[in-house]
């Protein structure tokens, strides 16, 4: 397997501040990749890291398999599109797009129509004669990312390219950008803070904290089965209860869940390391649903109260104590037409599966 | 306020179409003022000295003042550069007058650095080409200004956007390539700016020639003086400062011209 950026033990200290502890990481040729971290976690150190503007401390990086220890950012075959866009703002959308095309040895009318190409690409076809000053948010955008496209960089980074823009646009661009990655091959090494936006768009997500990652793994896999407490937490809703291990056989381990009784988990659903410390199991909201008034259950059943509702129009979110238990428990339920609302204070039943319990290593 | 600045404009200006009869002045209109103004060579010549030196002056602190507001924005600190900026500012403590005696001491004849180059054994007899003439002027304007310019200059720099520089190293471009095809651009209105604020008032300066021109560094604003004063031929000082004016505003004119290419 191609690994286009391989970084291997990086550690990066500002003065006595520890930024990256020990990344270790393969991107492969083509891949959208993420960095998912809450603010301060050393995202942008990581992808200024790779793009040469930071020097590491310790550790080794790779990309498509040369040694860039003392490659200076501008020899790299990394381009950035920067979160604040830095549209060069006395050179036209043209000029700003064909920048990095000077060192490619074109004739001037080859540069031009290689900018035009790019900026067509993103969708601002005959804009190139504009001055990039007065251009809006999402446009700025569009001109970063084909100043960058232009020059067929090995990768791409992008550093939390759409946080600037509204929802509507955000949304846009997310779709636009998978697009294009789609469309040009390149690898693409995205920056965001936003769980969502990492979901929708990448082909795999390292979750960091604090200078480490801490989980790498598709989004599926990301959404389903975190290896932490912490990645659960981080990544959509989860609720957490109680659980005390029971008993183990070749197969299954069995925990007494609070307020769900006894449930057996498969062993292969268990994430190395996980026995002997699971005190607490994770459930999704989707994971738990309402039994409403003469449906059957299909999977196992708990008494339950409903405290709180928020309604979304297609969804429900309801805030429940299950028997035995106080801690509140969200539940996500589709809004049918079949379906009541249920007020605050009912008393009813949830149905479970014990296939959708997580259980965390350590 | 405009009345205070229009109404000795104003006057300057009918003044230099009229003429001097011996006492009294002739107000019949003429240009006759301007015509010898153009004609006579001592005028034309000083006229030309004028803007040669101001030029001077303003090349020799543009080029001067750039790498330091560039060091200070750029290599010094963050939490340090008030203190740089206060650096700068020092010179204005003392006034300008004080500071141009002082080029005279260091510059003389027997001065400070005549003194001190014969005492080294550099020179056998004092350097004469330094007091008293164009030089000495250029050296001690380019002193006096050299604070104003740096000031527009480092705020232009502190406006630029750093992540412009690292886009421009990202997109290829190495460190000299970069201040000449982002930096420098970017910081043009500040250079600019100083050009016009070292330019406009050393082409009208009188002081400094006064003291350290000797006869041949005489400018324009000497002229004017003795005009007024000495020869007591009103309408030709009248003439001269219009001309002097006129050259000021074209060549402002372009200046700004420039400046509103690089300010989009
Ligand atoms: N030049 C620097 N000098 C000192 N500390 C720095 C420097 N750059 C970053 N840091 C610190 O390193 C840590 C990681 O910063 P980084 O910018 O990588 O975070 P981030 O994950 O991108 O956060 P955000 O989502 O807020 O952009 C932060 O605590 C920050 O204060
Ligand atoms: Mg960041």
């Amino acid at each position: 397997m191609s690994s286009i950026i391989s970084l291997s033990g990086i550690h990066k200290y500002y003065g006595d501040y520890h930024a990256l502890r020990g990344i270790d990481l393969e991107i492969k040729q083509g891949e959208f990749f993420s960095l998912l971290g809450p603010s301060g976690c050393g995202k942008t150190t990581l992808l200024r890291v790779i793009a040469g503007f930071e020097d590491v401390s310790e550790g080794v990086l790779l990309l498509d398999g040369a040694n860039m220890a003392r490659v200076p950012a501008n020899k790299r075959p990394t381009n950035m599109v920067f979160q604040s866009y830095a549209i060069f703002p006395h050179l036209t959308v043209g000029q700003n797009v064909a920048f990095g095309l000077r060192k490619k040895g074109l004739s001037k009318a080859d540069m031009a129509a290689a900018a035009d190409e790019a900026l067509t690409m993103v969708g601002l076809a005959g804009y190139g004669s504009r001055a990039a000053h007065a251009l809006s948010g999402g446009q700025r955008q569009r001109v970063a990312l084909a100043r960058a496209l232009v020059l067929k960089p090995k990768v791409l980074l992008l550093d939390e390219p759409l946080s600037a823009l509204d929802k509507k646009m955000r949304e846009q661009m997310q779709s636009e950008l998978r697009r294009l990655q789609r469309q040009v091959g390149i690898t693409f090494i995205l920056v965001t803070h936003d769980q969502e936006e990492a979901l929708i768009m990448s082909d795999r997500i390292a979750v960091m904290f604090e200078g480490e990652i801490a989980q790498m793994a598709s989004p599926q896999e990301l959404y389903r089965r975190p290896a932490t407490r912490r990645v659960g937490e981080f990544i959509g809703v989860m609720n957490f209860l109680e659980a005390k291990q029971t008993g183990t056989t070749e197969k299954a381990v069995s925990f007494d869940v609070e307020g769900l009784g006894n449930a057996e988990i498969s062993v292969d659903q268990l994430p190395e390391g996980a026995r002997a410390t699971a005190d607490v199991v994770g459930l999704r909201p989707e994971a738990l649903s309402i039994l409403f008034e003469g449906q059957n259950p299909t999977g196992r059943v708990a008494d339950a109260t409903v405290q709180d509702l928020a309604y979304y129009g297609d969804m429900t979110y309801y805030e429940v104590t299950l028997e035995g238990s106080s801690t509140p428990v969200t539940i996500s339920m589709k809004n049918l037409i079949s379906r009541p609302v249920l007020e605050r204070g009912t008393k009813t039943r949830v149905q479970w599966d014990e296939r959708s319990l997580v259980i965390f290593a350590a | 306020m405009l009345l205070l600045l229009a109404v000795p404009l104003a006057t300057i200006f009918a003044f230099s179409f009229w003429t001097q009869d011996f006492l009294n002045i002739d107000h019949t209109f003429t240009l006759k003022n301007y015509q010898e103004a153009f004609s006579d060579p001592i005028y034309r010549a000083i006229m030309l000295r004028s803007v040669t030196i101001a030029g001077a002056v303003t090349v020799v602190t543009v080029v001067l003042a750039f790498p330091i507001a560039y060091f200070v924005s750029f290599h010094v600190r963050p939490e340090r550069k008030a203190f740089w900026v206060f650096l700068i500012t020092i010179p204005f403590w003392t006034s300008y007058l004080l500071r141009a005696f002082l080029w005279k001491v260091i510059l003389g004849f027997n001065g400070v650095l005549n003194s001190g180059l014969l005492w080294l054994g550099l020179i056998d007899e004092p350097l004469t080409f330094i007091l008293y003439n164009s030089n000495a002027v250029v050296i001690t304007l380019a002193h006096a200004f050299a604070p104003f310019t740096i000031l527009p200059i480092y705020v232009a720099l502190e406006k630029i956007d750093r992540s412009l520089l690292e886009a421009s190293q990202d997109l290829g471009e190495g460190t000299v390539r970069t201040f000449f095809r982002v930096t420098l651009p970017l910081a043009m209105p500040g250079v600019i700016a100083a050009t016009l604020i070292v330019f406009i008032p050393t082409i009208g300066d009188y002081v400094t020639p006064r003291l350290v021109g000797g006869p041949d560094g005489l400018m324009i604003a000497n002229m004017i003086q003795t005009q007024f004063l000495k020869l007591n031929n009103a309408p030709m000082g009248a003439a001269l400062s219009v001309l002097a004016m006129t050259a000021v505003t074209l060549i402002s004119l372009v200046f700004l011209f420039a400046n509103r290419r690089f300010l989009k």
